[in-house]
């Protein structure tokens, strides 16, 4: 028993030469151990805040220190070239990010054509034996136009053609318009992701494009005139293209309806009929009443003619509250002359 | 009609690396953070701002030149140097006669402004004017929030979310126990005030496996108040809070663990077709000679049958 009780002093008085690093709390505290984060949601004492301020949150700060440090000491260790380190879990507090989630990149036009029929991309070798210079030679590059230009010192004029044309012009001139043709499609494509709306473009090389952009073309054009196309005198055989009212001037864009069914048609000449036929007047009573009373004023001032100025002037200031100013050349007239109306002619 | 965006391929593969890691990336690294001038400014905010880009400083940014931004009013040129350097949090100093002694903490997303919260320096104390040794550069530090008042009002609420975002450098999975020595601590006052204060960690032996902590003030030593604020709408918020698709985590089916930590996993079995099964093939099961000779049979007479019915059929047809 000795024994015992020497151990267990002696091991209080090793635990009373340090501190303990138990915190005792009233609410316990909420601990995001994967952003290293504690939040105390208890009231402050006000007498030690009053006292001093600096000291209470030091103190605060190290229980609260000390209890994140009590959880974080209890999580998995492992050693990385000596040093002990520990695994944290994933943080709980969100916090916003810097840009939007990225979106997978949207597929080309060409991408999603080759998804569609299984097209795969086959891989070229960047270098080609030639045979004509017993060279190889890469795929592109200058070394590659070197190559092409070594190889093609001189072109063939076919048949058909003007023999003064200069076939080396037009092959500059081809391979240029392809470049640009490929990066029109590619602004096309960039265009398509972002959702932004591109003007159509035209016929943009008559070498090229389909008779169908021809005739686009040629719809287009003729309706571009200041009558939109009214005068203009028809080719043989020429159709009108379809699909072009966007861009052809003067073309309304509303749609047809489609023809309705015998029924639907007979119900609603039906409801025309019968709308005609129960038509009731419209009755403006505020009207109607200003009506009558006109009338019955105009019949009584017909019969009182002769009574006296003084109730025609009554009257006057009656008609002016209620009925319309009196026009013109409907009263009766003043003067002598008997029968010809209208005014003195000279 | 609009003038198109001009798209500008980049003609040089720097250039391309470049913009390609300006795109937006599934895992972000440590946000980096601008601290600039606004018009004027005090010798005390330029401290401030000092104190606080060498707490944050292998992830920040300190321009030099004073900007005429009246930010509150037009938030165009911060975003522009935030898209600029490449930042989403800001932090603005400026001092003037309605608004001594001013910092503004922002933050962006997407090059647009999220939210920033105006703050007045009340007192403050630098890192220099506390005789101690200071922390390493770049060590990841606890984060203590003290009072009952950050869960209460929206503002605080977003103001300790900003802290959070400012101070915590970067999420990470694993960190080195010696190496967490620095705390800052955020007291909000009842009477206001928001009090940073930041503190150096010493572990103690304290007779068991976990140390005891004990802290020792290293500045900087900030007392701030509440001014203007402007906080992000709700759907703001939550789209630059959505976590990828890629990393939420999804719970696995039908894997268990029991009480001794072995793991159990229940399968789907697809229904069985019994009929079908080759099964072990066997004498007694055999068909005898005589059995199979009359299936033979049978089977002559079925397909004559329907010969001569068609045969008849043709004959009709004719």
């Amino acid at each position: 028993m000795d024994v015992v009780s020497q151990i267990l002093e002696k091991s209080a008085q090793e635990a009373e030469k340090y501190k303990p690093i138990t915190v005792e709390k009233h609410l316990e505290l909420e601990i995001d151990l994967g952003t290293l984060l504690a939040v105390d949601t208890n009231e402050f004492d006000t007498n030690l805040l009053k006292r001093n301020a600096d000291d209470y949150f030091l103190k605060l700060t190290r229980d609260n220190t000390q209890l994140l440090i009590n959880q974080l000491w209890e999580l998995p260790t492992e050693k990385v070239d000596e040093a002990i380190m520990v695994r944290l879990p994933t943080p709980k507090t969100l916090l916003p990010r810097m840009k939007p989630v990225p979106r997978p990149r949207p597929l080309t036009k060409w991408q999603k054509f080759a998804n569609e029929k299984g097209i795969q991309k086959k891989k070229k070798s960047k270098l080609s034996w030639d045979e004509q210079l017993q060279k190889w030679i890469p795929m592109y590059g200058f070394k590659r136009a070197k190559a092409d230009s070594t190889k093609n010192w001189v072109l063939e004029v076919p048949q058909n053609v003007d023999p003064y044309e200069d076939q080396f012009a037009k092959k500059t001139v081809a391979k240029s318009e392809n470049v640009a043709k490929n990066e029109l499609q590619r602004l096309r494509n960039i265009a398509k992701a972002k959702k932004v709306k591109v003007p159509r473009a035209g016929v943009t090389n008559p070498e090229v494009s389909s008779a169908k952009d021809l005739q686009a073309a040629v719809t287009v054009a003729k309706a571009s005139t200041a009558s939109l196309g009214k005068f203009q005198d028809n080719l043989p055989k020429e159709k009108k293209a379809k699909g072009v009212a966007p861009i052809t001037p003067g073309v309304s864009r509303k749609r047809k309806l489609p023809p309705a069914s015998g029924e639907h048609e007979k119900k609603e000449n039906l409801n025309i009929v019968d709308s005609i036929l129960n038509k009731r007047p419209k009755l403006d009573i505020e009207k109607a009443i200003s009506k009558q009373i006109q009338h019955t004023s105009e019949n009584s001032s017909s019969s009182s003619k002769g009574i006296g100025q003084r109730l025609q002037s009554r009257e006057k200031q009656n008609r002016s509250k209620l009925a319309k100013k009196p026009k013109s050349g409907n009263g009766i007239r003043k003067g002598g002359k008997k029968g010809a109306g209208g005014r003195k002619r000279r | 009609m609009s003038v198109l965006q001009r798209v500008v391929k980049p003609t040089t593969h720097k250039g391309k690396k470049i913009l390609l890691k300006k795109e937006p990336q599934l895992i972000e690294g440590p946000k980096k953070t601008i601290f600039f001038k606004g018009r004027k400014t005090s010798d005390k905010i330029r401290h401030v701002l000092k104190d606080m880009y060498d707490l944050k400083k292998p992830d920040g940014v300190m321009l030099t030149k004073r900007n005429d931004i009246t930010i509150f009013e037009d938030v165009t040129p911060v975003e522009n140097f935030c898209r600029k350097h490449e930042s989403s949090l800001f932090v603005m100093g400026s001092h003037s006669k309605k608004r001594p002694n001013n910092i503004v903490i922002g933050r962006t997303f997407n090059y647009a402004l999220l939210d920033m919260i105006e703050l007045n320096v009340e007192a403050y104390e630098g890192l220099k004017a506390f005789e101690s040794s200071k922390i390493l550069l770049g060590v990841k530090p606890c984060l203590v929030f003290n009072g009952p008042l950050w869960e209460e009002s929206d503002e605080l609420k977003h103001l300790k979310s900003i802290f959070i975002d400012f101070f915590h450098r970067e999420s990470v999975n694993a960190v080195r126990l010696q190496g967490i020595e620095h705390s800052i601590s955020f007291n909000a006052m009842p009477d206001g005030r928001i009090c940073l204060r930041s503190y150096k960690i010493a572990l103690k032996k304290s007779g068991c496996r976990i140390p005891r902590v004990e802290l020792e003030e290293i500045g900087p030593r900030i007392d701030f108040t509440l001014r203007r604020t402007k906080l992000p709408t709700p759907e703001l918020m939550k789209d630059a809070c959505t976590k990828p698709k890629e990393l939420r985590v999804t719970k696995k089916k039908n894997i268990s663990t029991d009480n001794l930590g072995s793991t159990h996993g229940r399968i789907h079995m697809g229904k069985q077709n019994i009929n079908s099964i080759q099964t072990r093939k066997m004498k007694g099961l055999k068909k005898t000679a005589q059995e199979r000779k009359i299936e033979r049979t049978a089977k002559r007479k079925a397909l004559t049958e329907s010969n001569e019915l068609i045969k008849k059929k043709k004959v009709h047809d004719d």
